[in-house]
């Protein structure tokens, strides 16, 4: 659900084929029947935008058919954990939960928090100041809670303010006929997919849910994801073999980025980035960010070592290990922010390496309008990307509006190395990390990343060299030194895992997390990954074959954190450490030895942790996890059915419409999601929705998607010859209703209108895209790749540049995957006339700025 | 029907050097339309972008084999008869309705039955190649010797020795041999002849993720095809048949064939092919009875006149 991965993850669905040749039933929820739908026992096409409801409807299900896993929800999850009395749900408030504030948009989470928890919830409290309104939240960190338990708890999971009965509650209106009312499907379909996923859950078998950024690129975004972890946990389908939420990433490495993060907010394994204000010294950050339990409660080892990698000797305890030089953030500086910011002329240069935000980004206008704001911008691609040449070639050049000589921006060009060209990790979904050998030298001044950031560093060393200047000082002491080889002087990728995975006093290597130290005595770059270079082995290199060890295959690579390739795999088996069930057996107590023994993973618990371990009221850290507590990374040990502190939209997920929509919300009076992040200005219009007057001017719904044939903003793929003639043209997929309905000739052209833009479309007239009944009437779908711009082999529009950026404000991630347009056969109109076409649909719609 | 192993020139004109019979078994059941097939070829043999535009035939921009396509993926969005679930649940305990049971038991049940289906309609997916026929005719055709047939059993042209005279092009009852514009010479897939040299699978069964296209030996794949046949066919998929795995066919069976979900024209493929040669013998007797008759009435007129 939420997923093509058959399409964008052709090589790793191998593996569902080779499961269902097993015997696995494969079901594929998905507005589009694709090539996905053609491989699954079951396709059920549902309106985008709706996936809480459909999944609100089968928590729900379970609850009304029994079907949750009872023991496993009372010992493993939050569900006998009793609730502030004082939280109002969306059910009482008209959409809201309590603790809205409409002065700031945001909520007052206290309310939320488990009853009688002592102490602030720390997550999410920043979010509630206006002016670091969009931080990251954080929040399973910040709970304290005293011995790790949760104050209130009722085991019979009968109290009203329990968890169980909250959300029970919560979702007891997305019955099935509301579920197909709101997503369009039959509630036969939905009944035959609820019914096979309750089927295939228990102690014997276990289901598993994939998503990718189907899920993600929406204002639920979170929500939706939070939405499969419920009925994943009530239905005991995590930590088990066969089970979990697989979050499969928009391309390769995407794992890998967040882990050690190319993200504005987080440090290397999850440490947030510190805020200037909150957080003026390192016990306070600790204090503040690292709850007293679970294996957070370590926090202060791991950012320490942290610092003692990044600064070395400069690093003492009497300068607070430096933690003053960590850059401070005071906003919500991702992706949109900073273009926005650019747009208002905030921003003097911008490194763009990897990626093509002029064709990948929501709203690719504002993003070249922003652009052409920097005094510099530095690409860094295989080739000169749209983001490279849009201040000589774009829609607006050949609209007028814009003329290269007014454009003041200096682009920097830099050729960038293959993958193949260099040495190096990928981390798939799984955590797993595989070493990948440089096959050749990268061919003329193409460069890997590393070679780039670390001989830049230098150059930038170099110049600051004598500097007397404080600012200067974090960048002077920072431990910039790897062995470098080769004709073009590469830094040795294997040093920096080295210097990731960490050491102990004496220079030897670390093994595992557990042996970090808070007084400044080990070093370790990332503390999830420590370990990944014991006893002095590249681990992630190892690539044993499969046919020369089990299947849990160990020893091929090398996954976070430990060498896990099942995360919280002490819930495969029950409260007192045995199996579930033979069928199921993975990670077991072995009373006789003491410890947990496994088929061949590691056990992701204290090794020798008995099940009936109790922890006192005093206990800390992971002293304070009870033996029966899989979700060590949690304060109480449990999964979180209900999450009370994290997010910056609720405890719950709760339906609601996307920001354009052609429907009202049946369920709830507030349509959208009320936290969303809106950015009203005339350079992103939103269009007007529901009932509203001019809504009826964008009665489609639109989504846009990948191919299999092209890599995302077309970079890697639309340049190459065998991939650019496999899908040369920018197409859109319409049905054959719509088709008729507004005169769209199959292999002929259509113009799609939204109020940011007008692009033009090879049509394919398909039964894969099916009307739906939505509400009493018939919602016609425009699907639209967005692979296309500018420059390559093959070239076209681009599918972004119709919709407006509207964000998820926990993770500032944008709607992609559902607007409202317009379509209508023909060309679009060049030149000035593509902008009055535009402004003809702005009147009629009555689109403000 | 177990087909043909043995053709004209191998393995008996290799004498010891003959290999077993190599080929492709293509499973069209397992094929997720990647492409990857048809892109590994082409890097691999070095072959020029064949650039055909936006086709509009669903998501195939390719079109069919030729000399610039050596591993073509078809697309087949098809509308097909839903099919009728027969089997209830019996217990009805959690007071579901009928309607529902019903749902339910598809869902439940349906496993390996509903390769590519939903509700009356699927998207049919197959790799297409060089069927490296135990008959084939482009190799009679072929007036230089451009055209043999190597120690592995399979058909390759030798692109140093074709002069592109295009004999073999109507010589092949599938349309796979073609003329490479601008360049006359005749193109097709050698099964990488190249690398089974050194002992690797051809470049397209190496980059199939789902074994879709599977290489080897061509009597140990025949095994492997009837297993699969049998299951799919067991689990309802009547349609399910083996293409070009019958010695007796029209081309005595094929090097690379094909498992199918439906019959061969819904994938363009000739339901029937025969030998192009097969007629020959019988169209030379004709001639030649002619040409006798034809004597014999010439003589009759030329003797029979002198009175």
């Amino acid at each position: 659900m939420g997923s093509n991965m058959a399409e964008q993850h052709p090589v790793g669905f191998q593996w569902v084929i080779e499961a269902k040749e097993r015997g696995a039933k494969v079901i594929h929820v998905d507005p589009r029947f694709t090539r996905t739908s053609a491989m699954a026992d079951r396709h059920v096409p549902i309106r985008p935008g709706t996936d809480i409801a459909f999944l609100g409807g089968i928590v729900n299900y379970i609850f009304e058919h029994d079907a949750w896993f009872r023991e496993y929800v009372e010992h493993y999850t939050n569900g006998p954990v009793i609730i502030n009395r004082d939280l109002q749900d969306t059910e009482d408030a008209s959409g809201f939960f309590s603790g809205w504030n409409p002065a700031h948009s945001a909520y007052g989470i206290s309310t939320w928090s488990y009853d009688k928890a002592g102490g602030e919830a720390t997550a999410g409290k920043s979010e509630q100041q206006a002016d670091v309104s969009g931080e990251q939240a954080h929040g399973a960190h910040g709970m304290k809670l005293e011995g790790g338990q949760p104050p209130e708890l009722d085991a019979t999971m009968q109290d009203k303010g329990c968890v169980v009965q909250l959300v029970k509650r919560h979702f007891a209106r997305y019955t099935p006929e509301v579920v197909a009312e709101i997503c369009g499907c039959s509630s036969q379909d939905f009944l035959a997919v609820a019914a096979a996923l309750c089927e295939n859950s228990g102690r014997e078998r276990t289901s598993s849910i994939v998503y990718a950024v189907g899920w993600t690129q929406h204002t639920t975004g979170v929500q939706n994801v939070r939405a499969a972890s419920i009925i994943q946990l009530l239905l005991g389908n995590i930590g088990r073999p066969g089970g979990g939420i697989l979050a499969l990433r928009g391309h390769a490495n995407i794992q890998g980025s967040t882990d050690i993060p190319t993200l504005y907010n987080i440090l290397p394994g999850y440490i947030p980035m510190p805020h200037p204000q909150s957080h003026p010294s390192l016990d306070k950050f600790v204090e503040l960010n690292g709850p007293d339990t679970g294996a957070w409660g370590n926090l202060r080892p791991y950012i320490v070592s942290l610092l003692k990698a990044w600064w070395g000797d400069a690093a003492t305890e009497d300068k607070d290990f430096c933690f003053h030089y960590l850059p401070r953030i005071n906003g919500d500086h991702s992706h949109y922010a900073m273009m926005l910011g650019a747009l208002d002329g905030g921003v003097r240069g911008m490194f763009c390496v990897g990626q093509n935000p002029t064709v990948g980004s929501a709203n690719a206008k504002l993003i070249r309008l922003a652009l052409a704001k920097l005094d510099w911008l530095v690409v860094r691609d295989f080739q000169p990307v749209e983001s490279a040449t849009f201040w000589k070639d774009s829609p607006e050049h050949e609209s007028g509006e814009v003329r290269a000589e007014d454009i003041q921006t200096e682009v920097f060009f830099l050729p960038a190395a293959a993958h193949t060209e260099k040495d190096g990790n990928f981390t798939n979904t799984q955590r797993l990390l595989q070493w990948h050998h440089k096959a050749c030298e990268p061919p003329g001044e193409c460069r890997s990343e590393l070679h780039w950031i670390y001989h830049l560093g230098k150059a930038i060393r170099k110049k600051l060299a004598g500097s007397e200047d404080p600012k200067d000082r974090p960048i002077l002491d920072l431990m910039w030194e790897y062995p470098v080889q080769g004709p073009h002087e590469e830094p040795d990728a294997e040093h920096v895992l080295m210097e990731i995975s960490g050491r102990k006093p004496d220079g030897s290597f670390l093994s595992s997390y557990d042996e970090l130290e808070e007084d400044g005595s080990t070093t370790c770059g990332s503390w999830i990954h420590c370990g990944i270079y014991k006893d002095g082995v590249n681990q992630s290199a190892r690539k044993k074959p499969h046919t020369e060890q089990n299947w849990v295959a160990h020893e091929w690579g090398w996954a976070w954190p430990k060498d896990t390739r099942l995360i919280y795999n002490r819930a495969s088996a029950d409260p007192e450490g045995n199996p579930w069930s033979e069928r199921k057996r993975y990670v077991w107590w072995d009373a006789e030895e003491g410890k947990w023994t496994s088929v061949g993973d590691s056990p992701d618990f204290p090794p020798d942790k008995a099940p009936d371990y109790r922890p006192d009221k005093n206990a800390k850290k992971m002293q304070a996890i009870a033996g029966d507590k899989p979700f060590i990374l949690h304060p109480d040990g449990r999964g979180w059915i209900y999450s009370p502190t994290g997010l910056v939209d609720g405890p719950l997920p709760t339906h609601y419409e996307p920001q354009e929509t052609p429907v009202r919300n049946p369920l709830y009076a507030q349509q959208q999601n009320p936290t969303r992040q809106v950015f009203h200005r005339p350079e992103n219009p939103y269009h007007p929705v529901n009932g509203e007057p001019g809504s009826d001017v964008f009665p489609y719904v639109l989504t846009t998607y990948r191919l299999t044939e092209h890599h995302t903003a077309g970079g890697m793929s639309r340049t190459v010859p065998y991939l650019a003639e496999l899908q040369p043209e920018f197409f859109c997929e319409v049905s054959p209703q719509l088709a008729a309905e507004r005169g769209l000739e199959h292999g002929g052209w259509a113009t799609i209108v939204t109020a940011r833009q007008a692009v033009e479309a090879r049509v394919m007239v398909t039964e894969r895209i099916k009307p739906l009944e939505v509400e009493g009437r018939t919602m016609h779908l425009v699907g639209t790749p967005y692979h296309w711009g500018g420059v390559g082999i093959v070239t076209g529009d681009s599918a972004n540049e119709l919709l407006p950026i509207v964000l998820d404000n926990n993770v500032h991630i944008s709607e992609y995957k559902v607007a409202t347009c317009d379509i209508r056969p023909g060309r679009r109109p060049r030149g000035r006339a593509r902008l009055d076409l535009l402004e003809q649909y702005r009147q009629r719609a009555g689109v403000k700025d | 029907m177990s087909p043909q192993l043995e053709t004209v020139a191998w393995p008996a004109s290799y004498g010891e050097h003959a290999q077993p019979r190599m080929g492709f078994f293509t499973d069209t059941s397992v094929c997720i339309g990647c492409k990857a097939c048809e892109v590994a070829c082409k890097e691999w043999n070095q072959i020029p972008m064949s650039m055909q535009g936006f086709t509009g035939k669903s998501y195939d921009n390719t079109i069919d084999l030729g000399a610039d396509t050596w591993r073509h993926v078809a697309f087949i969005e098809q509308k097909a008869p839903a099919r009728v679930v027969e089997k209830l649940p019996t217990d009805v305990t959690d007071g579901a309705s009928l309607v529902d049971c019903a749902a339910r038991a598809q869902a439940v049940e349906g496993g390996v039955q509903t390769y590519q289906e939903s509700d009356g309609f699927r998207w049919l997916m197959a790799s297409d190649v060089c069927k490296h026929c135990t008959h084939a005719a482009c190799l009679d055709a072929c007036p230089t010797g451009a055209l043999f047939r190597t120690e592995y059993g399979t058909v390759v042209v030798q692109e140093d020795v074709c002069n592109g005279c295009g004999y073999c092009v109507p010589a092949c009852p599938f349309g796979v041999l073609d003329q490479r514009e601008g360049d006359g010479r005749v193109w097709k897939c050698t099964l990488c002849y190249d690398r089974l040299k050194d002992d690797k699978e051809p470049a397209c069964a190496q980059a199939c993720p789902t074994n879709s296209i599977q290489f080897g030996e061509l009597s140990e794949l025949h095994e492997r095809a009837e297993h699969r046949l049998a299951r799919l066919q067991q689990a309802g998929q009547d349609k399910a048949q083996l293409y070009l795995a019958d010695g007796d066919d029209g081309i005595g069976g094929a090097g690379a064939f094909f498992l199918l979900l439906d019959e061969p024209e819904v994938y363009g493929l000739p339901p029937d092919p025969v030998d192009t040669r097969r007629d020959l013998g019988e169209i030379w007797a004709a001639a030649g009875a002619a040409a006798v008759a034809l004597g014999i009435g010439l003589a009759a007129a030329v003797f029979g006149g002198q009175r």
